[in-house]
């Protein structure tokens, strides 16, 4: 149910809870910038912008912690029910989403870095596209919790499905080029995770999604989210 | 007591399965209210179930019709020419708002405890034993067990124990109401009615009351009125809003505290209210 019809009668409560809801989408900002120039440079082959993504990710643990503590204090001082109750416990949860985000995004810098050094063996285009659908559905999820849009939330739950389909292409791809030639196996490996990662970025995209679908109407997402990766399941076939 | 957490909060179907699933203590049904004739009604077309052993919390802004209906149930207002309440409070197949019911013997049935206690000005054992006097005839022995009985009940006994003959007057705010909770259990009532009953003590009090609640739930249907929205939570099973006379929703307690149905229910309990 859409909150917000009057304001609160306590007016500093109101502005905290405002507060709050900045937090979460500033962190959510840089979690979505660290996924763009963690990809960036991977394609790029730029190491001193996955060194950089690599740092910054302090700044997301900081937050965290900083949206952790705020949610403690609201929860001991203003006892909060219904709908606020449920933005605070889900701020606390899509921080961690964030901060999990984060790890994704500086392993995936990392791995960058050892990847620039080997010969460029594929295009990186599905990477590309991969980080893409990913920042839109980090940043549709956070939208979707400020201006409190289940609609909108839905929509990012629904749309992980393209991200997993990705993922699988990249999957067998990097398999046949190891079979091809075993000196492809570093980069592919690298390249393997970063993939994964992205699509964990995605899924815990969803993840966000799903809070703030609880958050807006109260109740939770119960339908199957629809799922496209199939990499768990597949086997190597013969070299083409 | 209740689940208060964040669990899948019960659908308005599952909260009226489960409390139909037990059969009602009390069913009201179309209940409609005035304080005299000419003025509006204080309580409009109210239908509402109030569970068997259960304890049935009753919030809303102050005017809201939550301590009529309260009145209502143990026939207050009849000691009021002019009041009138229309429509049916069944319980035992009986409607309590009819004219052939015997007053007295309903109150026998029906307890109430108000905001400030309001104990007697006699010793602690009178003060209980008063009451069983006008239902009950016992002996001397059996009065004393009573009087212990309740006090035992309503968690008093060890602190009056050893003062059953001194003023009830000396008591604390805190102990005085759980003596007239006791007060109201020796008669060995079914439905217990609570209007505001910690409005007036301090917070341990409180918690002692809420206490005795809970404990008390097993053997009386108990429905209490409070202004405190986490007293509600803490105490109550199922959770009932009223607004200007009218009962805007109702259903678990957990489900009333995370997610409300109604958007002026969602204002009420967060506080953004008028």
């Amino acid at each position: 149910m859409p909150q917000e019809a009057s304001p609160h009668v306590v007016r500093s409560y109101e502005g905290e809870l405002r507060r709050l809801r900045e937090m979460i989408a500033r962190m959510g900002g840089l979690a979505e910038r660290q996924v763009a120039d963690s990809a960036q440079a991977l394609i790029r082959r730029d190491t001193d912008l996955a060194a950089e993504v690599v740092r910054r990710d302090a700044e997301l643990d900081q937050m965290e912690r900083e949206i952790e503590q705020f949610c403690v204090r609201l929860l001991a001082l203003r006892q909060p029910m219904a709908g606020d109750l449920r933005l605070i416990i889900a701020a606390m949860k899509i921080s961690s989403d964030l901060e999990r985000i984060g790890d994704y995004a500086r392993n995936g810098a990392k791995r960058a870095i050892v990847v620039s050094q080997q010969f460029l063996i594929s295009s990186l285009n599905g990477f590309e596209r991969m980080s893409e659908l990913v920042q839109e559905n980090l940043r549709g999820a956070i939208d979707a919790l400020v201006e409190e849009d289940a609609e909108k939330a839905d929509e990012v739950w629904r749309g992980d499905e393209p991200i997993d389909g990705i993922y699988n292409g990249i999957f067998r791809e990097l398999l046949t080029f190891m079979m091809e030639d075993p000196r492809n196996i570093t980069a592919a490996t690298h390249l393997l995770f970063i993939a994964k990662n992205m699509e964990r970025i995605g899924d815990h995209a969803t993840n966000i999604a799903e809070r703030v679908h609880f958050v807006v109407l109260g109740e939770p997402v119960t339908a199957d989210r629809p799922k496209g990766d199939d990499s768990a399941s597949a086997v190597a076939g013969a070299p083409r | 007591m209740n689940d208060v957490s964040m669990a899948a909060p019960m659908s308005a179907e599952q909260a009226r399965g489960a409390a139909a699933a037990a059969a009602p203590r009390i069913a009201i049904r179309n209940l409609d209210f005035i304080y005299a004739p000419g003025l509006p009604k204080a309580l409009k077309g109210i239908t509402l179930d109030i569970p068997d052993r259960q304890v049935t919390g009753m919030i809303g802004p102050s005017g809201c019709g939550k301590s009529t209906l309260l009145r209502v149930l143990n026939r207050m207002y009849s000691l009021y020419p002019g009041q009138r309440a229309e429509g049916e409070v069944i319980m035992d197949g009986r409607n309590l708002i009819g004219p052939d019911v015997d007053i007295n013997e309903l109150r026998s049935r029906i307890g109430m405890v108000f905001q400030k206690p309001t104990p007697f000005p006699m010793t602690i054992f009178e003060n209980i034993a008063f009451g069983v006097r006008l239902h009950e005839r016992l002996n001397k022995a059996q009065m004393a067990e009573r009087v212990e009985w309740a006090l035992t009940r309503a968690a008093i006994w060890n602190e009056v124990k050893d003062r059953l003959h001194s003023s009830a007057l000396g008591l604390s705010g805190g102990q005085q109401q759980r003596l007239c909770i006791a007060r109201s259990i020796a008669v060995r009532p079914e439905v217990i009615l609570l209007d505001e009953p910690t409005s007036a003590l301090d917070p341990i009090s409180t918690l002692k009351i809420e206490e005795l609640v809970d404990e008390l739930k097993k053997d009386f249907t108990i429905v209490i009125v409070t202004h405190n929205m986490q007293q509600a939570a803490r105490c109550a099973d199922q959770v009932a809003f009223f607004y200007l006379g009218e009962l805007i929703e109702v259903g678990s307690a957990a489900q009333m505290f995370t997610a409300p149905r109604h958007p002026k229910t969602q204002e009420y309990i967060t506080g953004r209210f008028g």
